[in-house]
């Protein structure tokens, strides 16, 4: 009879099964201690086998709260993970996650590939996540006295990988494949990715905000990295100036596609008409949706004038209910987008450690605060594309300076009443 | 800690930077692709200007991946495809050759090494759309506050929609993700199909626990609805039952506060959110079935139910339309009759609101210069 007669119905049928991977590494684990290898735990992902099985019968979870364990001189990036069947199966007792620092676009080489697995070989369980949902590569299970020297080796690889984020820290940014293989980034996402890296390990290694921050990087409004729905701080390419149409590109595709009811109809502004010789479209009234442009490739592109919107303030429901980010930058051009994200960014940061609520993510935060001080902060105008559309009632605070002076206004001040301006306190003086 | 480190020794050195790990077609042609068509399901063709011409072959895989199997794509991309490969946002493998000669030899070896089928692509110009493999979570594999497992349930829901991923024969772009509970690590909160794992009962308070391990003033206030209480005599916290939502954040807080019921935990199902701007702004999910039971180990009522809905829209969707251009356009009384599912008094939005402010942010880059 079978240890694990729930997991073996989990292979059944055509898609990869989860459960094939972690009996395969049960079996090459152990292989690999039987050949002589320097294997340290080798029988950790059978345990895990064995743990699952439990968890499939009581239809609840055996893991316990992470104690805090980490690697010297960081604070995040390891996400302790113990057993409460520990004594039942010692060999996954303790089962921490190591996140690692993805390259961005996730490329490898099989080079970095196979360093990476041999070291999991030796100090793990041999169970990854390709990826874990922030993008992180994830090592899955290993004890709290082999993340040291799993690090150590880590370090010393060619070339070496580094932790990502977890916990209130900035956690690891992550970007689409952009200009290394899609014709619609408007922007380096990768070089952008990789910049904000490099800039922030400092924030990205130690805990230290009321909450997480997640930057997402994709180059098109098509968002494959989905940073609309789940960064803080979402960059988004896009373009300001025409669409560039290639019509004889557009006559070729005229001859198999409707370009009337599948282009023209669904053009959510009725921008484009098409008269069977000419495309053509109304780019003061196109919003950048990528609806032509994604059904013909070949003959529409972004405009020329290129850079990215940043969106605020998306998470997930909890607690105060999910947002999607919404615009706080309408544009930044594209070769200037490392300096102004930064100059964006860092007082929004001062702001939010200083004022923020313990667990209150940024826009939540925002929602507290409001769009007025926000903009103040990172000294960003107002612009009408930030809203759908303005306010619905008249209840607006203004700025001392826009106040006339009056008996009444003075009466207040002798009476030392403060009443609230969209003026920071600092800037009073 | 006076120890001299060793003179490899460092910290905060980042990630490999990202050209290192290019194909040198892809340095090459780096921002100068001119189009990309999918030639068939899970390869896509991109062409520069340069003429170079780059094929991608899409693979889809559980996410969680043995070593071993890493190190059989490493042995097939150092054959075929001069030793690189990379990853997509869904957990999609992508095996990348200029030689188009070599396609039909990486897709069957890949399959036969691995199980990984290929596809997970779509062709927006001949409007013929693949389903993408799901987004998701740990669940039971390795998280502490999953209702729902999450792997075991993606492989259910995949097997059943199979010939979806590897065929392109859908509408529009349909996004399904998966989230073990309301952390929601993931964008499961604008998709096209969400399943989400909820509590549905409050916290059990463990006061030995409470005491050793937990800060009673910030798990108090960790509660959205000030429904947790300290009782500073005895050190513990106490639960108001009626103000509790069962979300959690408390238990993220204080291991004394476990909110586990087997019995009662379970999967909600949203629908009709989207994060690209095709056409429609970003929207985010609404929920359509309030609770699933756990059914380990193939879960067949919230397949049978996502199967439903996943019909009803690929059955009656039009060209383009994704799930909240689809609704939209019938109506959500049509869509609850189309999918078969019974409105009840849970879906409608009884959760404090959101600032009426938020209503008037557009969300999204779908605005005019």
């Amino acid at each position: 009879m079978s240890e694990t007669p729930l997991l073996d119905q989990v292979p059944d049928g055509p898609w990869p099964s989860f459960v094939r991977e972690i009996r395969k590494t049960a079996e090459g684990m152990e292989k690999a201690k039987a050949e002589g290898k320097d294997v340290k735990m080798p029988g950790c992902a059978k345990g895990l086998l064995k743990q699952l099985e439990i968890s499939y019968k009581d239809k609840k979870t055996h893991w316990k709260h992470g104690g805090i364990v980490s690697v010297v001189g960081y604070g995040g990036g390891v996400i302790g993970r113990y057993s409460d069947l520990g004594e039942e199966i010692p060999e996954v007792h303790h089962f921490h996650t190591i996140r690692v620092n993805q390259p961005a676009g996730w490329f490898y080489t099989t080079k970095a590939l196979r360093q990476l697995c041999d070291a999991w070989e030796k100090w793990g369980s041999g169970l990854t996540n390709m990826h874990g949902s922030t993008g992180d590569f994830v090592y899955l299970g290993t004890k709290s006295e082999h993340l040291q020297p799993l690090f150590e080796e880590m370090m010393q690889m060619d070339p070496p990988f580094d932790i990502g984020g977890s916990g209130s820290d900035l956690r690891t940014p992550s970007a689409c494949m952009g200009p290394a293989l899609c014709e619609f980034a408007c922007y380096d996402t990768l070089d952008l990715c990789y910049d904000l890296t490099m800039e922030y390990q400092n924030e990205l290694h130690r805990p230290m905000w009321p909450y997480k921050f997640k930057f997402k990087l994709s180059g098109c409004p098509n968002d494959c990295v989905a940073a609309k729905a789940r960064s803080d701080f979402a960059i988004i390419g896009t373009w300001k100036d025409d669409i560039q149409i290639d019509q004889e590109a557009v006559k070729e595709y005229a001859k198999w596609m409707d370009i009337e009811n599948e282009v023209v109809k669904l053009c959510p502004t009725g921008a484009i008409t098409w008269d069977g010789n000419e495309l053509k479209i109304d780019n003061k009234n196109c919003v950048r949706c990528m609806h032509c442009i994604n059904k013909m490739p070949k003959a529409l592109k972004p405009g020329k004038e290129r850079g990215a919107t940043v969106c605020i303030g998306a998470k997930a429901p909890c607690v105060e209910g999910a947002i999607i980010g919404w615009v706080a930058i309408p544009f930044i051009p594209a070769d200037k987008l490392k300096e102004r994200v930064k100059e964006i960014v860092e007082p929004l940061w001062e702001w939010w450690d200083d004022e923020g609520k313990f667990r209150e993510r940024v826009g939540e935060f925002l929602w507290r605060k409001g769009m007025g001080e926000f903009l103040r902060v990172i000294g960003q105008d107002a612009d009408v594309r930030m809203i759908k559309h303005p306010r619905t009632n008249p209840f607006m605070y203004f700025e001392k300076s826009e106040l006339r002076p009056s008996k009444v206004v003075e009466e207040h001040t002798k009476r030392g009443m403060k009443f609230k301006t969209l003026e920071r306190e600092e800037e009073e003086e | 800690m006076a120890t001299e480190k060793p003179s490899w020794w460092k910290t905060d050195f980042g990630p490999p930077k990202y050209d290192l790990f290019l194909p040198e077609v892809v340095k090459k042609n780096y921002g100068k692709w001119a189009y990309h068509e999918v030639i068939r399901p899970g390869v896509i063709k991109r062409v520069a200007e340069s003429g170079d011409t780059v094929y991608t072959i899409r693979f889809g895989t559980p996410r969680l991946i043995s070593i071993y199997t890493i190190r059989e794509l490493c042995d097939i991309a150092d054959k075929y495809c001069d030793g690189h490969l990379r990853w997509t946002s869904r957990h999609n493998v992508e095996l990348i050759t200029t030689d188009e000669s070599k396609i039909d030899d990486i897709i069957k070896e890949v399959q036969e090494t691995t199980g990984f089928p290929c596809g997970g692509t779509w062709d927006a110009p001949h409007a013929k759309y693949g389903l993408s493999n799901i987004i998701h979570t740990q669940g039971w594999v390795h998280c502490h506050t999953p209702a729902i497992d999450a792997s075991g349930i993606v492989k259910a829901i995949m097997d059943e929609l199979y010939e979806y991923f590897t065929e392109m024969k859908l509408p529009a772009l349909c996004r399904i993700s998966l989230a073990c509970c309301a952390n929601m690590c993931g964008a499961v909160h604008a998709s096209d199909i969400s399943i989400v794992g909820i509590h549905r009962t409050p916290p059990l308070v463990d006061d030995d626990a409470v005491r050793r391990m937990c800060e009673l003033p910030t798990t108090a206030a960790s509660c959205p609805n000030a429904a947790i209480k300290v009782k500073a005599k005895e050190k513990t916290l106490e639960v108001d039952g009626e103000k509790c939502m069962f979300c959690g954040n408390c238990y993220t807080m204080c291991p004394g506060m476990p909110l586990f019921d087997p019995e009662n935990d379970g999967a909600a199902v949203l629908v009709a959110g989207k994060v690209s701007g095709a056409r429609h702004d970003p929207e985010l999910s609404k929920v359509v079935v309030p609770w699933i039971p756990n059914e380990p180990p193939r879960w067949p009522t919230l397949v049978s139910t996502i199967k439903k809905i996943f019909l009803a829209w690929a059955n009656n969707a039009k060209k383009h339309e994704r799930m909240i251009e689809f609704i939209e356009r019938i109506g959500w009384e049509r869509f609850f009759e189309l999918a078969d599912l019974e409105f009840s008094w849970h879906l409608i939005d009884d959760f404090r609101v959101p600032p009426f402010a938020y209503a008037s942010y557009r969300v999204g880059t779908n605005f005019r210069w």
